[in-house]
């Protein structure tokens, strides 16, 4: 039985073992190049038993700690697929660290293992140590550099984080205190039994919920947790800054939506109860988003606030599952479609940055005047990714923006649109900003970007899969809704 | 009955020893403070029949952690001469006595789940059943194993010099 079940750890179970032999092999080897080869080898090999489970019948395994489903499998995908592009976009950064390329591709791999165990986490304690599995990996990314400015981010990263996980645990604490169990649909059963009808007549739930939303809040980015964010994106790394903003925000989506649906999706009130906080709530974190990144002259900053912006419309589709309570698939799988479609459009952009910024050494705006005359290939990819950022066709953007809408549009969420859409209207100035100075002005020099084949390789299959998610969406979106089948079943 | 009153005088010295922590100027008299909460800690877990648990509070927060605070703070120079009030400190309180008000209000109104029988003793046994056992956190407990072998990767990279 447990061999059985070992196999259905196979993806988390290869990523270590990858994960401990770059560590090992840099102790030998001198031609560091190999490590990066292992650590893409380790991520291909997980990806590969990822699919090989692709279709499987959902599983508890390790006494319902995990639950191996189709929606783990593909955020485990969409893991998988940030880190290795990560990987490979940091071969134009790594010199500034070339002694511990070693760690730095251990700890990007133990973070994704980290975030793969989040998605599929069944439990309250394992989601809890999970989380703290990837956000660990992270501090440390964050603090690599060890300059001045990366040293901040790490700090404020590890301090604001410790105590968003405090208040995470205070939250689960209430919650297993009110219903005796730590594993998700015990919690629902237990709900489900309790002769209450609103959430007023149970403080302790209340609570529970607020301070769970909060502690996750933090991994999304959403106002009002959202402080560490500017300084932390710009002080870090900036492949780094491409992890964080993606997978990190990919992962707290993919436990925030499990444990609301899973657990607080008990009763239909509780439901709509919570839907209707994170409407607010996402209301708030779009208008924040969007409004600062408007003044910001740092492109890293801006990208921070436009992250948060992003933030924003998932949660609109968060709050169109919790409004729907349960009855349909729509908000669910256009969550997912909208995360897939953000993962390769900001990952794109900041691939794109990583390899200008290397050039120009400043993250200025200004200083981007004229690239499109320096290096005409990443001007355009990133004003591509820029147009999906917007939400402008024939990008993946628009496609994402059109079904959460559409599914928060079904469940009452007409005045959530609303300020959605205004807010894209802004975004667009900020994001246009960058391509307007990228092909108006004349550049300060005539040199050339130079970047390496891995980022070339990297940013390519970035661009075409936000092409191919803008002209192609049906066969994503059928990916997406086998995805979100496990919980239509529930 | 001698545990209830025990609880509550345990109480009293850890919100006391608390709020010292937070208010002393002298970050290493707050570090003592703190030794002292933690000491407190293990005797509330003692008074709710957790002897283990007891033990590992004093052998790793009163043993390991607080000399660790101790001596960090006297290898740093910076940091003996304390904390400067800030700005925010009125609003800190506020939200702080909000939060402290909606806490006690939770606590005060909800019905728990209480379980009628005695509790177990001793508890050493049934905790390693339960992290080691059939049914019980194995998965969390290996998890544990991987996140510090990243905190001593960490380590290693944030020590280096530059």
């Amino acid at each position: 039985m447990i061999l059985k079940e070992l196999q259905l750890l196979t993806p988390e179970l290869s990523l270590l073992v990858f994960a401990l032999l770059v560590i090992m092999l840099d102790l030998f080897i001198k031609q560091k190049k190999v490590l990066v080869v292992v650590s893409i080898a380790g991520i291909l090999v997980s990806a590969g038993f990822t699919l090989s489970l692709w279709g499987i019948h959902a599983t508890d395994i390790l006494y319902a700690m995990l639950s191996v489903d189709q929606y783990a499998l593909l955020f485990k995908l969409i893991f998988l697929v940030a880190a290795g592009l990560v990987i490979l976009a940091s071969q134009d950064y790594i010199s500034k660290f070339a002694q511990f390329q070693s760690e730095y591709y251990a700890l990007v791999l133990i973070s994704a293992l980290g975030m793969m165990l989040m998605a599929a986490a069944q439990d309250l304690i394992a989601v809890y140590v999970s989380l703290e599995l990837s956000s660990i990996s992270l501090y440390v990314l964050a603090s690599f550099l060890k300059d001045q400015k990366s040293t901040e981010a790490g700090l404020k990263y590890l301090l604001l984080g410790a105590v968003s996980s405090a208040v995470l645990l205070y939250g689960m604490a209430l919650v297993f205190g009110l219903t005796g169990h730590t594993c998700m649909p015990c919690i629902a059963d237990s709900l489900k039994g309790m002769p209450i009808s609103n959430i007023m007549q149970s403080p302790a739930l209340l609570m529970g919920l607020i301070l769970i939303v909060a502690g996750f809040g933090f991994k999304i980015a959403s106002v009002p947790f959202q402080m560490w964010v500017p300084d932390v994106y710009e002080g870090a790394p900036t492949p780094v800054t491409a992890y964080l903003s993606v997978a990190s925000k990919a992962a707290g989506f993919a436990v925030i939506l499990r444990v609301l649906f899973v657990v607080f999706g008990a009763t239909a009130w509780l439901s709509q109860d919570w839907g209707l906080l994170i409407a607010v709530l996402s209301a708030i974190t779009m208008m924040v988003g969007n409004v600062v990144a408007l003044s910001q002259s740092n492109i890293k900053r801006m990208f921070g606030y436009s992250s948060i912006a992003q933030a924003g419309y998932l949660m609109v589709g968060l709050a169109a599952v919790g409004m729907a309570a349960g009855s349909d698939a729509l908000g669910r799988s256009g969550l997912l479609f909208f995360l897939m479609s953000y993962t390769f459009t900001n990952l794109g952009a900041f691939i794109a940055i990583i390899a200008i910024s290397n050039k120009l050494n400043s993250d200025q705006i200004e200083d981007y005047t004229g690239m499109s005359k320096r290096a005409p290939l990443l001007a355009i990819a990133l004003t591509l990714c820029l147009v999906s950022l917007t939400g402008l066709p024939p990008t993946a953007g628009l496609i994402a923006k059109i079904y959460i809408f559409n599914g928060a549009v079904n469940h009452g969420l007409l005045w959530l649109v609303i300020i959605a859409v205004i807010n894209s209207v802004i975004s667009a100035f900020y994001y246009f900003r960058i391509v307007k100075v990228m092909w108006m002005g004349a550049p300060a020099s005539e040199e050339k970007v130079p970047s390496t084949w891995a980022l070339r390789v990297a940013l390519s299959l970035c661009c075409l899969f936000v092409l191919l998610l803008g002209v192609l969406p049906a066969g994503f979106m059928g990916i997406a809704q086998a995805a979100v089948k496990i919980f239509t079943g529930s | 009955m001698v545990f209830d009153i025990a609880f509550f005088v345990l109480a009293v010295i850890i919100v006391g020893a608390a709020l010292a922590v937070v208010i002393l100027k002298d970050v290493f008299r707050a570090a003592l403070s703190l030794v002292m909460l933690f000491f407190t800690i293990a005797g509330i877990y003692i008074t709710l029949h957790a002897d283990f648990l007891a033990v590992v509070q004093v052998l790793v927060y009163v043993g390991a952690i607080s000399i660790l605070i101790i001596v960090a703070i006297m290898l740093t120079h910076d940091a003996r001469q304390g904390s400067t009030s800030g700005k925010l400190r009125i609003p800190a309180i506020i939200v702080g006595l909000l939060l402290l008000g909606m806490l006690v209000f939770t606590v005060v109104t909800t019905k728990w789940q209480l379980n009628n029988t005695p509790p177990l003793e001793p508890t050493t046994a049934a905790i390693g059943m339960k992290l080691f056992g059939e049914g019980g956190f194995l998965l969390p407990v290996e998890i544990s194993a991987i996140l510090l072998l990243a905190a001593v990767l960490g380590a290693i990279v944030l020590i280096r010099e530059k």
